[in-house]
């Protein structure tokens, strides 16, 4: 079975092997609204834990999308520039942003795992 | 410290109870949204019937014998000439021109009725106050509710409440009974298409607001979708589009100064007003269509083709209706003319854009 693990800014990661695949939390998605463009990074892109690694954007609003680990992009979702709204769909999966290779394992240590993040989003309430 | 509390409008339980998301406007907590989303609310606004509440925005009465000329002294609009029954666009303007909010003015026979901004009303109505002083005098009506009912369905709903609904004139006004209640009703809107606003008594808005939800056409609609509406029908936003730095030429409303009152002048700022209106402006609001599917939003820097820094986005999102990015902002005048390419400073990359006639979605008012 694959990990995912949650960051405080609602991104999730999944762990496939020495790949991270990335995407935004379905509380994320409900919170932005209908997506109609997703930003993503160029494939080789090297990208430091917690910072902006693509945008997100809905009627009203653009959102930035962190990186929740440090890591090179491998891969990204071109689907969703075609069809943004996939992210609302179906976030933790066709909606996937970006896949990273893996610098630090040990990262994904610091992150929260499912019971954790839905504590954490309980919070919010 | 403390937030400053926010006011509330009469149907702000029924906000809260039909599952709206608040957000903070102009001093009110008003839904943003409800559980259809910004989206599903405009395009269905576009299709059949969405209910608004404004009822942040300020009302008032402006009476007495030369209400109409005395108005006249702070707005270009030709105010004497609206029959009775008759509304019309104008705005307040500052000596240099400038915009100190946009309104909507009905001959209502007995008084000019005045709809302003809710972010300017309390600014507004101090100026008239000041300015018409033994002239004609203000009565605010903080007391009364302002519901819109917008879209191709909206006179047929209406019909079903008062049949002569239906036959009212765009931009004209009346007093109609709407289930039993006291109303002011005219054939007006921001959302390009056909609709009505309904200006009640604050103790029935919540029982009229109910009443119309409960057709099968009609869905309540946040100001999340007010704001693509208004900006896919080219509409200004006060504060974003145009302000008191923005003349009226510059913002591209000489429309808004009938014949007369380009003879007679007679408002705040119109020398500056007829220069510009004769020789050109500065600057220019037009649409801007940017290429591809990224938004640019308001504070989007733009540049021509050559790089040269030429503008500034003042409203800018995505188009539900137009299904892609649209924007309109200000340019130097001669990079303003439609067609003319344009890049856009997003997230620091230059994006094409060009400038493109408004609305960005046909108007479909009625015209009998």
């Amino acid at each position: 079975m694959s990990t995912v693990k949650y960051t405080r800014d609602h991104e999730w990661v999944r762990v496939e092997d020495d790949l991270a695949v990335v995407g935004i939390t379905d509380y994320a998605q409900t919170q932005l609204g209908d997506v109609v463009y997703v930003e993503l990074p160029e494939a080789g892109r090297r990208i430091e834990q917690g910072k902006e690694v693509a945008v997100v954007e809905s009627v009203k609003a653009a959102s930035e999308v962190y990186a929740p680990i440090s890591g090179e992009v491998v891969a990204v979702n071109a689907a969703l520039s075609g069809e943004p709204g996939k992210v609302n769909a179906d976030p933790m999966g066709g909606g996937w942003f970006l896949k990273l290779r893996i610098a630090d394992a040990k990262q994904l240590e610091g992150l929260m795992d499912e019971a954790d993040y839905a504590a954490f989003v309980e919070g919010l309430h | 410290m403390a937030e400053p509390a926010l006011h509330r409008t009469p149907l702000h339980a029924l906000h809260l109870s039909l599952g709206a998301k608040m957000v903070a406007f102009a001093g009110y907590d008003m839904p943003v949204q409800y559980a259809a989303g910004i989206m599903a609310e405009h395009l269905h606004t576009r299709a059949k019937a969405g209910l608004f509440d404004v009822s942040h925005m300020g009302q008032a009465r402006l009476e007495g014998g030369e209400a109409a000329a005395a108005l006249e002294s702070l707005v270009p609009g030709d105010i004497k000439g609206l029959a009775v029954g008759r509304m019309r666009y104008t705005l307040l303007t500052n000596a240099q021109g400038g915009i100190l909010d946009d309104l909507m003015v009905t001959q209502a026979g007995d008084h000019l009725a005045l709809i302003v901004n809710a972010g300017r009303k309390h600014q507004d109505f101090a100026h008239l106050e000041r300015h018409l002083a033994g002239k004609a005098r203000l009565t605010r009506l903080a007391d009364r509710a302002l519901l819109a009912l917008q879209g191709p369905l909206a006179a047929a709903v209406l019909a079903r409440l008062a049949p002569s609904a239906a036959g009212l004139p765009f931009m004209s006004g009346t007093a109609l009974a709407l289930d039993g209640i006291d109303c002011f009703v005219t054939r007006s809107g921001y959302t390009g298409e056909d609709g009505f606003e309904i200006s009640l008594p604050a103790a029935a808005a919540e029982r009229l607001a109910r009443r119309l939800l409960r057709e099968p056409e009609v869905l309540p609609i946040g100001l999340g979708a007010r704001d693509s509406l208004r900006l896919e029908a080219g509409l200004c936003l006060y504060g974003h589009d145009i302000d008191e730095t923005t003349t009226v030429i510059e913002a591209d409303l000489a429309w808004t100064i009938q014949k007369r009152r380009r003879a007679e002048g007679g408002f705040p700022g119109v020398d500056i007003v007829l220069r510009e209106l004769a020789s050109g402006a500065r600057r220019r609001r037009v649409g801007i269509q940017p290429e591809g599917r990224a938004p640019a939003r308001e504070g989007t820097q733009i540049t021509a083709a050559d790089g040269a820094p030429v503008g500034r986005i003042t409203s800018g999102g995505f188009g539900p209706t137009a299904d892609g990015p649209i924007a309109m902002g200000y340019l130097d005048s001669a990079h303003a003319a439609l067609g003319t390419p344009l890049k856009l400073i997003v997230r620091g990359t230059l994006r094409p854009a060009r400038i493109v006639p408004m609305p960005f979605v046909p108007h479909r008012y009625y015209r009998g």
